[in-house]
């Protein structure tokens, strides 16, 4: 059962539309990323959910109670949503105690055991309630802003962005341990991101945003093995794209003959992850594939860019950029063979 | 071709002779100069103290605890208590309707609060007593004063609810507060420090001003100082009652401290501050108009309206060019004089506070503030004293005068050029010095020509003070000296409000472009 749902919601700005005909159904329990470049409107998607915004034209239902039916909304304050900012937006004026206080009365019982209990399930230090905002460091500052937000028991809360500002480290250690707290709680999730890896590892439903659409939802992996388009798969990593002709499940194009996902006929564009591709040395008698000549190896640390010419090939797909682990690369200028391992993506629509 | 022989005999030194290796910089050349200013700043303060022990315990405590001192002090802490409070709801209220609310024309509002700033006080209240001939007492003083500063807080209000994330508002919606209580609870808290600098700056010219309460006859310290001076020249009783009165504003400096405690406000964490949303007023428009409306009609439709009527009434008749065009030109050469030399002292304590911070710097400024935040009466009364006992050739000329102004408005000028001295990296002189220039010419041609802006706007905001400035001025210039300001004064003194009017005017003319100077630097400290 959706938790959330959005039908048809569109915010115009003159005559910019910032979110144009959206339909999201969130399920209850579950963890949604809406991906998109800066730019793209998912933040002002973000912000007619929270109600900061009241949409032109659509409805926003949560749990069945319309929030939002047009212009007509319910404020913010009374939607019950939980926030996390980009940059946490704690009281600068509030030690951390009063601000994981701040929603709740200030004569409910047990109000101090709460906060501590907060405190405690974002996995922070008791000695930290009297500490001020400016002196916790980015990681702690979003740990308290969720902590803010849980107090309340939301049934929806909304991460705008809660990891960009923190470092890369520090990125992955809190997403994770923001997503197992939410998962406990049993809190329905929506964060907004333009990072592909946190969207994809965060998620169980990844929603992709361009100006304004939303142009694919699915699960991380649906998405990442089968994008709408090829602007979808090059956004979700990086993706090889070649001009084949189909037949009967199978293609044929310069990497030779590939199993395919789509029983069409004709010439069509198929899709693969440099991770499926396999380099051989070209004198392995066992190895099957194209042949290719190495043209260049950019080393950087664990995983190092190779880039192969195939020999036989027509020019638009003459050359290929992998990824291999640095231990064994071949050498600038060796002969290999390239394979393909598993299936190729045919991209659906029309066929060029 | 010539062979240059860069190889060096052993033993031989590695510079050329005669080059000695100096990594004195000039840092006690500067500090010598800030200990100095500091003294002449102190001079007042330390008046002050003298002439209390020299009274003697008995004469003084005769003079201080005596019911006039009492009335007097009850007028002051009243004046205080009830205008300050007043300006802060009017700023915070102006504030939010044209930083925050959808409010038709916020810009043009925005400005029209600032504006009564270009009037100066005692033109204020010239033009109430002339509209409203029986006005006077506390309710007189409470509603000018009000008009007149209000703009000091509206100010430093208005840009920081400009800077305030408006993310913390959503973030405060979100766990459930009511707009209403969303400003209470996250707002004003807030803005506590801008409310505290701008009730300070309120309160303090409230204690020093005497032109706007002389003229509604609502005594003060002030105008009570200067009555005494004015009859019995230089009596201990005037004396005692500068002390109370530099009693009074080291209170309010230590309140201030108080209040603002050591609490950081600034937003935290990176990216910039998205753009707040507009509060719709809806029907409530027109009612919130009337405040905007309202104010602008009180402090500027007033003095022009007054103006514009002695202006009128007095026709040609009053512009006696043969007085204006001297007093124009006196209270110019005082401006731009004071300017200079006030700007000039302050470059050691600039340099000294951006490049060398320490104690000693702390010591030297806190000197500098406290002083700057005395009333110009007391400055007088200081001067005045010392010369006549100490240095007689010096009494009423120009040299003391500017002494006056140097220890009033050095504050001033020092925050323009802190700023600007801060924005002049040290690398840049360091880079001057490693392309052959001496410390002193490297501060000239790179930290100096920087600050040049900086330097130039505090000059300006000296000078503005100088040329609307009544009190020092009327005590210590030589005789015969007259400004626009004191040629003002003795003219509404004799009532002749329609001779005093074209002096009122040019007043305002001068100001203004200094008061917009102010306003669009509010905007743009702001980010805007």
């Amino acid at each position: 059962m959706s938790l959330l749902e959005l039908r048809g919601v569109t915010r115009r700005y003159g005559a910019v539309t910032a979110v144009d005909r959206v339909d999201l159904a969130v399920p209850a329990g579950s963890r949604t990323a809406i991906l998109g470049p800066s730019g793209s409107g998912k933040s002002t998607l973000l912000r007619i959910i929270a109600g900061f915004e009241a949409p032109d034209a659509g409805r926003v239902a949560l749990d069945g109670r319309v929030l939002a039916d047009g212009p007509a909304a319910m404020p913010a304050h009374l939607r019950g949503i939980g926030l996390v900012a980009q940059d946490g937006a704690l009281f600068p004026h509030l030690t951390v105690a009063e601000n994981i206080g701040f929603g709740l009365p200030r004569r409910a019982p047990h109000r101090a055991e709460r906060i501590a209990e907060l405190l405690a399930m974002v996995e922070l230090d008791p000695a930290m309630l009297r500490r001020r905002p400016d002196q916790l460091s980015g990681g702690q500052q979003q740990r308290v802003a969720l902590a803010r937000a849980l107090a309340r028991r939301p049934r929806l809360m909304l991460l705008d962005e809660p990891f960009s500002a923190l470092d890369t480290g520090l990125r992955a250690s809190t997403r994770k341990a923001v997503s197992a707290l939410l998962e406990a709680a049993g809190i329905t999730t929506i964060m907004v991101t333009h990072d592909q890896a946190e969207a994809l590892s965060f998620a169980d439903q990844v929603a992709v945003m361009r100006a304004g659409r939303l142009l694919q939802v699915g699960s991380p992996r649906e998405l990442y093995l089968r994008p709408k388009d090829p602007m979808i798969a090059e956004f979700l990593g990086e993706a090889i794209i070649l001009p084949a002709r189909l037949a009967g499940g199978w293609a044929d194009c310069a990497l030779g003959r590939i199993k395919v996902d789509d029983g069409r006929s004709g010439d069509s564009r198929i899709m693969l992850r440099p991770e499926q591709l396999v380099l051989a040395e070209a004198d392995d008698p066992a190895a099957g594939g194209v042949p290719g000549e190495v043209m260049e190896i950019d080393f950087a640390g664990a995983l190092c860019s190779v880039t192969v010419r195939l020999l036989g090939a027509a020019d638009g797909a003459a050359r290929l950029l992998l990824r291999r682990p640095s231990l064994g690369l071949p050498a600038v200028g060796a002969r290999v063979r390239v394979s393909v391992a598993g299936g190729a993506h045919v991209f659906p629509g029309p066929e060029s | 071709m010539t062979q240059v022989s860069i190889e060096r005999r052993p033993g031989a030194p590695v510079f050329p002779t005669g080059f000695r290796w100096r990594r004195r910089s000039f840092l006690p050349l500067m500090a010598g100069a800030a200990v100095l200013v500091a003294l002449a700043a102190l001079l007042p303060l330390g008046f002050v103290l003298w002439v209390t022990v020299q009274t003697g315990w008995e004469t003084a405590s005769a003079l201080i605890f005596r019911p006039r001192v009492g009335e007097l002090l009850v007028n002051t802490v009243l004046l205080v208590v009830l205008t300050v409070p007043l300006c802060a709801a009017l700023a915070v209220a102006l504030a939010w309707l044209t930083e925050r609310s959808d409010l038709p024309g916020a810009r043009i509002w925005s400005w029209l609060a600032v504006a009564p700033l270009a009037v100066p006080a005692f033109v204020h209240s010239y033009a109430w007593i002339s509209l409203v001939p029986g006005l006077n007492g506390l309710f007189a003083a409470v509603l000018v004063s009000t008009i007149a500063y209000s703009p000091l807080l509206y100010l430093p209000v208005s840009a920081a609810l400009r800077r305030l994330d408006p993310g913390l508002e959503d973030a405060a919606a979100s766990l459930g507060e009511p707009p209403g209580r969303v400003f209470l609870r996250v707002v004003l808290p807030q803005l506590r420090l801008a409310l505290c600098g701008g009730a300070l700056l309120v309160g303090l010219h409230l204690l020093a001003e005497y032109g706007l309460f002389a003229m509604i006859r609502f005594d003060t310290f002030t105008t009570a100082i200067i009555d005494q001076f004015q009859s019995t020249y230089n009596g201990p009783a005037a004396n005692m009652m500068a002390g109370v009165l530099v009693v009074c504003c080291l209170s309010l400096l230590w309140l201030d401290a108080l209040i603002r405690g050591r609490t950081r406000y600034a937003r935290i964490g990176p990216g910039a501050a998205r753009q707040p949303r507009l509060t719709r007023l809806g029907r409530m428009t027109l009612p919130c108009l009337l405040l905007p409306i309202g104010f602008a009609a009180l402090s500027l439709g007033v003095p022009l309206l007054t103006l514009g009527q002695w202006l009128a009434a007095g026709g040609a008749a009053i512009w006696k060019l043969d007085e204006i065009g001297p007093a124009l030109w006196q209270t110019a050469v005082f401006a731009i004089a004071g300017g200079a030399v006030t700007t000039a002292a302050a470059i050691p304590m600039a340099w000294l506070s951006v490049r060398r911070p320490g104690r000693l710097q702390r010591v030297l400024e806190a000197c500098n503030y406290v002083v700057g935040s005395l009333p110009g009466v007391v400055v007088a009364l200081a001067l005045v004293t010392i010369t006549v006992r100490v240095a007689l050739p010096l009494y009423q000329t120009a040299a003391t005068v500017l002494l006056a102004y140097l220890v009033m408005f050095l504050p001033r000028a020092l925050i323009g050029l802190r700023a600007s001295v801060a924005q002049a990296p040290v690398e840049l002189e360091q880079a001057a010095a490693s392309l052959g220039r001496s410390p002193g010419r490297a501060l000239w041609s790179v930290t100096i020509r920087l600050a040049a802006p900086g330097a130039a706007a505090g000059m300006a905001l000296v000078a503005l003070g100088i040329a609307n400035e009544l009190t020092a001025t009327q005590m210590l210039a030589p005789n015969g000296t007259r400004t626009l300001a004191t040629a003002f004064w003795s003219y509404s003194g004799e009532i002749d409000y329609a001779a005093a009017a074209p002096y009122a005017l040019l007043m305002i003319l001068i100001s203004l472009p200094l008061t917009w100077l102010l306003y669009v630097q509010s905007k743009r400290s702001a980010g805007r």
